[in-house]
């Protein structure tokens, strides 16, 4: 399976390392395999270092490639989590 | 380097108290790193392996920090957590296997050639804080490089005395590496009140002074040293008499502090029962906690600029917002007074329009730049207006040299006003909204002022600047640097004059607020609301509950008798030794 969605980074402080390492950590619980894109640069879901680089502060639209069994699943919950900001404290 | 004589270095003091002690310099020379070629298949693999098992004790050795993390740090955890994750990042270490595989080198080089890779895709985040990251990379590389070198683990944890680290800079693996119940404090060359080493000394309770520029180069291991993180002074090699007396003021400090910290919550009350209200100087939303645990009645100076210098771009409304309305939301019920905008003169930001003056301090800054810049200055305070709807905001005016600046800064708030009516944005519309004094002629015209504002928040720092005609960052000026010159006394004095004249509330809010010595001053000159940085709010209190405010008053008028700073200073040394007896 092949899904791709685009969603808009809420939380106050982007992608930086707590939020990075959240989505690491979620990749890692999926067979599938994760891709995000900004502005046409595209780096692997299981990168720390490779989605920081992507640099989404607040507001930036970042597109969610992910291939594989599983990909439903880790996109509705890819979703969750940046529709909850990460669990940042509001 | 003599090792009898003394010397003395200056720097930030990032974390109160005073120690003696040895200095343990940290030698931060790094592993050197050669280039090899390897002649055969069978070489190859065993360094991929040797590079593996390399990273596997890095990852042990992390994990192992840890868990064993002591309390007080726990907090910053997750800061290794992340160090984890970047030691099993492709980019690091497959990307170093590859490079081992195909281009037949060593691990140290291929993981080299790794950090540099990273380290230039780093360089081109515009984000200062994600940009930054590059260090954790590094410091990670450093951990791998060290283990592929078969060295032990730094001489950090193998501290077995009681010592002062002394470092160029520490990194979060170093300070969890150190064996805490031997490190009496930190010294480092680089670094600010909000570094990673002066934030997790406080979380310690060491003392710890950054910012030294060469510290690494002046004391020699073993040196004996006196390190006092209340005013940020280094003694190399102190001789006996030296000695004795920061004994002496170490023992008094520790009981002192000790004593008053358990104080600290009570209010501010002199011995005849005059209340003062203590409140805290922030910068970032995080301070407010420490502003909290010191005793703060509320946030006096919410200093705004940070958002402006952070990044490129210049912040947008909804992230001033939400920054505002954390530090309002937690400090509620009390009160927090945002400061806007004050850039320009000796703060200096890239992204806004300003240019390079021949004369900063008196150029285009601060309310001045706002009242240019409409829309920079209207898109901050609907953020302070949206932020009024969550707690006690009230809002400051900075640079006021006289009545048009508050009309017109007043004018641009109630269009800003009329806008959030119109979307239908919640606010505080009778929001206090008040000025920092500290241009001469606002305290000549203060009567003026005090018909158009709600409260006056007297900046010492500058306005000892501009009233003396100093530049106090220039060193052949620094020493007429005098908050003690009469003149000062008797501007401040006519301000809170002025103040009670028209039924304002007053505060004062440069450093003479924070130092205890003062308090009796400007408790005579009719101050009754302090803001000072946190971990000056303790001292204060007590220095408060010590003295008579009626005294205080009458001390004002034996003192404004006096012609020069230096009379005013002998009189109040003079009280002070009364007082001790």
């Amino acid at each position: 399976m092949k899904l791709e969605k685009t969603f808009t980074i809420r939380n106050k402080l982007g992608l930086h390392a707590r939020s990075a390492a959240k989505i690491v950590e979620l990749a890692g619980r999926f067979e599938s395999c994760l891709y995000l894109s900004k502005d046409g640069c595209e780096v692997e879901g299981n990168s720390i270092l490779s989605i920081l680089t992507l640099a989404c502060i607040k507001g930036a639209e970042v597109t969610a490639r992910i291939e594989g069994q599983d990909a439903r699943e880790f996109m509705d919950s890819l979703g969750e989590l940046i529709e909850q900001k990460f669990g940042e404290p509001q | 380097m003599n090792n009898d004589t003394t010397s003395r270095l200056k720097g930030i003091p990032a974390s109160p108290g005073i120690i003696l002690g040895k200095a343990r310099v940290i030698d931060r020379s790094r592993v050197k790193i050669l280039y090899q070629y390897l002649i055969n298949k069978k070489q190859v693999n065993l360094e991929v392996e040797r590079f593996k098992e390399a990273v596997r004790a890095a990852k042990e050795h992390i994990g192992e920090l840890r868990g064993r993390m002591p309390d007080p740090l726990k907090a910053h955890g997750f800061i290794l957590d992340t160090h984890l994750m970047i030691l099993d990042d492709s980019m690091l270490s497959e990307a170093t296997v590859k490079t081992i595989l195909e281009e037949k080198i060593n691990a140290e080089w291929a993981l080299k050639r790794s950090v540099q890779r990273i380290q230039k895709l780093f360089s081109q985040i515009e984000d200062t804080y994600l940009r930054e990251r590059v260090n954790d990379v590094e410091n990670v590389a450093q951990i791998i490089l060290r283990n592929l070198a078969g060295k032990e683990p730094a001489s950090l944890s193998e501290i077995n005395e009681r010592v002062i680290i002394v470092a160029h800079d520490l990194s979060p693996i170093d300070t969890s590496e150190m064996n805490i119940g031997k490190v009496m404090g930190f010294i480092t060359d680089v670094g600010g009140r909000t570094s990673h080493t002066a934030i997790m000394a406080q979380a310690m309770k060491l003392p710890a002074v950054v910012g030294l520029e060469s510290a690494t180069q002046a004391i020699a291991d073993g040196t004996l040293l006196i390190v006092d993180g209340h005013t940020g002074e280094i003694i190399i090699n102190p001789d006996d008499d030296t000695i004795i007396e920061y004994q002496e003021r170490q023992i008094a400090h520790e009981k002192h502090a000790s004593s008053i910290l358990r104080l600290s919550h009570l209010p501010a009350e002199t011995l005849d029962h005059q209340s003062l209200c203590i409140k805290a100087n922030i910068e970032f939303p995080e301070e407010v906690a420490l502003a909290l645990d010191h005793g703060a009645e509320g946030i006096g100076l919410y200093r705004t600029e940070f958002l402006y210098l952070r990044n490129r771009d210049l912040p947008s409304e909804e992230e001033m917002f939400e920054n505002y309305r954390e530090v309002a939301e937690i400090i509620a019920p009390k009160p927090v007074t945002i400061r806007t905008l004050d850039l320009g003169g000796d703060k200096f930001s890239s992204t806004l329009p300003l240019g390079r003056e021949m004369n900063p301090a008196l150029g285009l800054r601060a309310i001045r730049f706002c009242l240019r810049e409409k829309t920079i200055f209207k898109n901050q305070l609907r953020a302070i207006l949206r932020a009024s709807a969550f707690g006690r905001v009230r809002l400051m005016f900075p640079m006021i040299s006289g009545i048009q600046e508050v009309l017109d800064g007043r004018g641009i708030l109630s269009e800003v006003m009329t806008e959030l009516d119109r979307e239908g944005l919640a606010y505080n519309p009778d929001i206090k909204v008040g000025i920092m004094i500290e241009i001469p002629s606002a305290v000549t015209v203060a009567d003026l002022l005090a018909r158009h504002v709600d409260f006056f928040s007297i900046g010492t720092n500058d306005l000892i600047q501009y009233a003396l005609a100093i530049d106090r960052i220039n060193e052949h000026v620094a020493y007429m640097y005098q908050p003690f010159h009469p003149a000062i006394l008797r501007m401040i004095r006519q301000v809170t004059l002025a103040a009670g004249e028209a039924g304002i509330d007053v505060s004062l809010c440069g450093e003479m607020a924070g130092d205890p010595a003062c308090a009796g001053l400007l408790v005579g000159l009719g101050l009754r609301e302090l803001s000072m940085n946190a971990s000056s709010i303790p001292g204060v209190k007590e220095a408060i509950r010590s003295l008579s405010a009626e005294e205080a008053v009458a001390d004002i008028e034996e003192i404004f008798k006096l012609s020069t700073s230096q009379e005013v200073r002998e009189f109040m040394n003079r009280k002070k030794g009364l007082n001790a007896c």
